[in-house]
């Protein structure tokens, strides 16, 4: 069931209304129904999955949470008698039990999103591999149907086990309640990946609903429904255009493709994490920002501490630490900076943990080939960047430019233009398609083309524009608020009829001038495929 | 603590770490500055530093990780 459709909107009263009416207690317990019939929607047979990773994932906590109570009762009883030896001995020993349930449940969970997810991009690379080596063998692909959420409720609930292993928090005790924490049905689609000990107070707190929260949360709805349908939707209608007609749409049509993606895929994705994020806040649950204006980053490290957020996070936590500053990471620095100098052995750990998490976040993209080189030449250029920082440094003292606003305003563009040049690898999904339209850009470039009527052949019409024009300086004026804090409570501060001026406006936006009918997709968030 | 100091002002010479108590929450160190403070106090007090420590409170100031540090040389 997907946040665009009246079934949502019918679901998501309904929900509602049950909710209040429901003594508090009982009222977590509706949420984790609720979310299992919109998981349904999806298709009954994959409440499999979703319920192997919520026991799974329990089990082993209840384990870790079991290992860890008993180490302290045995050093307490032994405070006296145990040297720091035998201490440091027994904790390594306790650790290696409950790494052993660690990494048997993440084998687990990680093991079903692999083969579900890459086990046909396997195929068709060993198929690709025998039609090369001259056999006529080729294996069958499995074509298995990937479940709803199944990359965002993996990372979520493994995020959580390894917080019960860190001892970060103790291990929830209530099967249902981690059921709940792993199917809560508005991160479902495309996320926020949530974390436990942000959720759990008032993710089973049953709280009444209030006016402020429904208010909130209603309006940051309208709002990603507004991006969505205002603008995402319009737009995929140009993209598409261009990314399936690549004998007549290159050169000067690239870069608009390129242009016309990067606010197509923000207003998408921030559009349905708004609705995700609103509808939680209807409920008094807070979940996690996702984006904090990226396209106003001065780096491509600084862009992805800013868009998807969630995501970028968990990386970082869970994945980029931990390898980098895991022992035989650290003894392979000491190797090389006794062998090979001080300057690489640094940097080894940062290299190869930023090549793995990159080559990670590619993959957990899309299986395929186009999103291993976007994630990797994302890596490059950041390593780059943060090479060259001393040689910017320099300029920027030499130039007397650093704080300027101009050059700012360069420093943005440039990231906008380097992060959308990168992001069409994703849209041709084809690496050497892709490669072979950037150099249409400098072979057979245009720009009169576009003002010849190019622009009105793309599938748009003269009202899609009329209409774009406004709903993307609109955009662009709320993040440019959004600066000073948080737009809704700014507006919340205006007198009363501008405020419901402002609903009702985009209200009235969203009704008339979202992109129904033919020739529009309203069916998918581009997130969720992933 | 002079050690700690020297690590950090190493990477950013033009910090006062010594009053400076949100290196993380300000974005002034950044990932590849923790995982390079982690192999440098590794290096000087044959210490363990697991990815569990890693949390802003840990790194926030020349303070805390001296604070970290001390602890984890006594367990």
């Amino acid at each position: 069931m997907l946040f665009t459709t009246s079934r949502f909107i019918f679901f998501l009263l309904g929900v509602i209304l049950i909710y209040q009416l429901l003594p508090q207690k009982f009222r977590w317990i509706w949420l984790l129904i609720s979310s299992y019939i919109f998981y349904c929607f999806s298709g009954i047979k994959h409440l499999i999955y979703i319920t192997v990773t919520s026991f799974s994932t329990y089990l082993a906590s209840i384990m870790l949470d079991r290992i860890q109570k008993e180490q302290a009762s045995y050093l307490k009883e032994n405070k006296e008698s145990l040297s720091r030896e035998e201490r440091k001995a027994y904790k390594a020993a306790m650790k290696s039990r409950q790494r052993r349930w660690l990494v048997l449940c993440m084998l687990l969970n990680f093991g079903i999103l692999a083969v579900l997810k890459y086990t046909d991009f396997m195929i068709a690379n060993i198929n690709g591999i025998l039609g090369a080596a001259g056999s006529k063998r080729q294996l069958a692909f499995m074509n298995f149907v990937l479940p709803l959420g199944i990359s965002f409720y993996t990372f979520q609930t493994m995020g959580y086990l390894i917080d019960v292993y860190r001892e970060k928090y103790p291990a929830e005790k209530n099967p249902f309640k981690l059921a709940l924490f792993t199917s809560f049905f508005p991160q479902l689609i495309q996320g926020p990946i949530n974390r436990f000990d942000e959720l759990k107070e008032s993710l089973f707190a049953g709280r009444k609903l209030t006016i402020n929260n429904v208010s909130f949360g209603t309006q940051r709805i309208l709002w990603g429904f507004f991006k969505k349908l205002v603008i995402a939707d319009r737009l995929l209608v140009a993209v598409s255009t261009i990314i399936h007609n690549t004998d007549e749409y290159q050169g000067v049509y690239v870069l608009v493709g390129m242009f016309f993606y990067a606010i197509t895929l923000y207003a998408d994705f921030t559009g349905g994490i708004d609705i995700a994020i609103g509808v939680a806040e209807i409920f008094g649950i807070p979940f996690r920002e996702n984006f904090e204006r990226p396209f106003f980053s001065k780096s491509i490290a600084e862009y992805w501490r800013r868009w998807h957020m969630s995501l970028s996070s968990w990386f970082r936590d869970y994945m980029f630490y931990p390898i980098s500053v895991s022992k035989p990471m650290l003894d392979l620095s000491k190797f090389c900076r006794k062998h090979v100098g001080d300057w690489l052995g640094k940097r080894i750990p940062i290299y190869l943990a930023s090549i793995i998490v990159w080559f990670t976040t590619g993959i957990w993209h899309g299986a395929a080939w186009n999103f291993v080189v976007w994630g990797l030449l994302n890596c490059l250029v950041i390593l780059v960047s943060q090479e060259c920082t001393p040689l910017y440094e320099k300029f920027h003292n030499r130039l007397k430019v650093g704080n300027s606003f101009w050059y700012r305003m360069f420093q943005v563009l440039r990231t906008f233009w380097l992060m959308s040049f990168l992001r069409t690898l994703d849209c041709y999904q084809n690496v050497g398609l892709t490669f072979r339209m950037y150099s249409t850009i400098f072979t057979r470039f245009n720009l009169m083309e576009l003002f010849r009527g190019g622009l009105m052949k793309l599938g748009l019409t003269r009202y899609d524009y009329i209409v774009l024009v406004p709903a993307v300086c609109l955009l662009l004026l709320v993040s440019l608020t959004g600066r000073k804090g948080s737009v809704r409570k700014q507006l919340s501060a205006k007198p009363v009829m501008v405020r419901y001026l402002v609903y009702f406006a985009i209200f009235l936006a969203v009704l008339i001038l979202g992109a129904y009918g033919v020739g529009y997709d309203s069916s998918q968030f581009i997130y969720s495929r992933f | 603590m002079d050690t700690i100091l020297e690590i950090l002002r190493g990477l950013h010479p033009d910090i006062d770490f010594e009053s400076c108590d949100s290196l993380v929450d300000d974005k002034i160190i950044d990932s590849f500055d923790i995982v390079s403070i982690i192999s440098d106090l590794n290096d000087e007090f044959d210490i363990t530093i697991p990815a569990e420590e890693i949390v802003p409170e840990n790194f926030n100031s020349a303070k805390a990780i001296y604070a970290m540090v001390e602890r984890l040389m006594e367990e």
